[in-house]
């Protein structure tokens, strides 16, 4: 970009100040609303109180292992990925479809699939009912679940840093002998490092978040299923001050994990 | 995605079965028709066939009048409406969550309508066994209660308690329907839901009477609220689901009468 860009270009007119100001203020005004609306007297003791308490373990619990899975599946994605572009039209447009698709998709219904594909009388679920094992209600389905909404979001991080990193390095590994593993290991992947914390972040509080899939899927029962989001809405049912607790909590644990993690890891990458 | 599409189709049917009996003629077709507007209505889960039925009839009787129905958890609707959202009757399938929005000012003298009782819902065939209610403490067995926030899970908490059986649940459900559906896709084995609700599922659920049921009684008080933007209208409304033809709608469904 040339330095000696017009200045005036960079100030926003009237019109974009009021729509961007009201745009603003309704991604902000609600959270607003509910830290002024809180109970702050009674907060300590319902942050405290055991069913709070048991639902954040299990919600940072199944996160981490969901953001785990997300990893160990999503980055070798990223690079098929990334790979596609010398791929036919066809197949390279499915995957990226494949993979979008869960991203707009209503979490309920990934729920509803996840169910008909693994529950007891679904697709895969019915054989793997016959060796013993049942997803549905258990913990397991929990982090099925949010592994299933979040992924797409480390999968699309990770290849937008592949396809900005510079792959002559990894030519350059590759002519002196390397395997692909270890171009992979010891070239590609410190190359990528950034874009996969970030959408390590972003995988890690979208499962954090994670509703719609996990109450279709993995039920509600606490201790087991029973995730903060689910606690909360459950709770607007019977004590809002409750519903109210578990909101904030929500909302500090995602504040807490996007800024520390933001500037320790991502200077740059997420300004 | 096509197996996806027919069980999601089979699931539809369950839901509309209630609405394809046979309905009774209004009670004032005849009368020269003055109503007209639109009626919103919060109503517990539980009600939606027969609900649906009445409000279809009642359009018919009055051509110009739009009934607008949303069912759901009565206490989570009972919350919708104290924190503003606009309508003009409550239909709950309890007393204490009608009583939550009575004592803050928000009804106009709500009447116990109808009566209800637990029953187990079993899929078809009943793959696992089940044939009572102390087949609920078994943990080989999977099953599913409303959450004791809403009240065919507070009734269910009250059956458990008085028939000093400790169930081993595995997941406790925002409303009784999604209970129900856990129960015709044969995700759980058991669930325990009301009487009216095995009825309306048709042949992918089965019910087995509880004979301690009876013990619990739920109680369906119905209110015209304060807010209501046409009072006279949505009495009216709640005249003809309260008439002799409107509680046999109920009648057919399953519900009792006080």
């Amino acid at each position: 970009m040339p330095a000696s860009a017009p200045r005036r270009a960079r100030r926003s007119g009237p019109v974009v100040t009021v729509l961007g100001g009201v745009g603003l203020a309704l991604l902000v005004l609600p959270l607003l609303g509910l830290i002024l609306r809180a109970p702050w007297a009674e907060l300590p003791t319902l942050v405290t109180s055991a069913p709070v308490v048991q639902a954040l373990l299990l919600s940072l619990g199944t996160a981490a292992l969901s953001t785990g899975a997300c990893l160990v599946f999503g980055v070798p994605l990223a690079v098929l990925l990334s790979h596609s572009v010398h791929w036919h039209v066809v197949p390279r447009r499915l995957l990226r479809a494949a993979i979008t698709i869960p991203l707009v998709l209503p979490p309920v219904v990934g729920g509803i699939a996840l169910l008909l594909l693994l529950g007891r009388r679904g697709i895969v679920g019915q054989w793997l009912a016959e060796v013993g094992v049942t997803l549905p209600f258990t913990t397991g389905a929990v982090v099925i679940a949010q592994t299933f909404v979040a992924m797409p979001f480390l999968v699309f991080a990770v290849e937008g840093a592949l396809r900005s990193a510079d792959r002559r390095s990894e030519s350059a590994a590759a002519t002196l002998g390397a395997t692909p593993g270890q171009t992979f290991r010891l070239v590609t992947l410190p190359l990528v490092a950034p874009g996969i914390a970030a959408g390590t972040v972003l995988c890690f509080t979208r499962a954090l978040g994670e509703f719609g899939a996990t109450i279709t899927f993995a039920g509600s029962f606490p201790g087991v299923t029973r995730t903060l989001p689910i606690a909360s809405y459950l709770a607007m049912n019977s004590d809002p001050d409750v519903a109210i607790a578990l909101a904030l909590v929500l909302l500090a644990v995602s504040a807490v994990v996007l800024l520390t993690l933001r500037d320790r890891w991502l200077p740059g990458v997420v300004r | 995605m096509k197996r996806l599409t027919v069980i999601a189709a089979a699931a539809g049917i369950v839901l509309l079965a209630g609405c394809a009996a046979p309905t009774p003629e209004a009670t004032d077709s005849t009368a020269p028709d003055t109503l007209s507007g639109t009626i919103t209505i919060l109503a517990a889960a539980s009600l939606t066939e027969s609900l649906d039925a009445l409000a279809a009839q009642f359009e018919e009787a009055h051509p110009d009048v739009d009934v607008v129905i949303a069912y759901g958890g009565s206490s989570a609707l009972a919350e919708q409406i104290i924190s503003g959202s606009p309508a003009d009757i409550f239909f709950s399938a309890n007393e204490s969550t009608m009583k939550t929005l009575t004592d803050a000012g928000l009804t106009v003298d709500p009447t116990v309508l109808l009566t209800n009782v637990l029953e187990i819902a079993v899929p078809a065939g009943n793959p696992g066994g089940v044939t009572g209610l102390a087949d609920f403490a078994n943990a080989d067995l999977t099953v599913a209660l409303c959450d004791p926030a809403v009240p065919c899970g507070s009734a269910a908490q009250k059956l458990f308690a008085a028939t000093g059986i400790t169930p081993s649940v595995d997941t406790l459900e925002e409303d009784v329907k999604a209970a129900l559906t856990k129960v015709s896709l044969g995700e759980v084995d058991a669930a325990l839901v009301y009487v009216t609700d095995v009825k309306a599922a048709g042949d992918d659920v089965e019910g087995l009477e509880v004979p301690e049921a009876a013990e619990v009684v739920n109680r369906y008080p119905i209110s015209l609220l304060a807010d209501a933007a046409d009072a006279d209208l949505a009495q009216a409304f709640i005249d003809f689901v309260s008439s002799p033809d409107g509680l046999t709608v109920f009648a057919d469904a399953g519900f009792g009468t006080p």
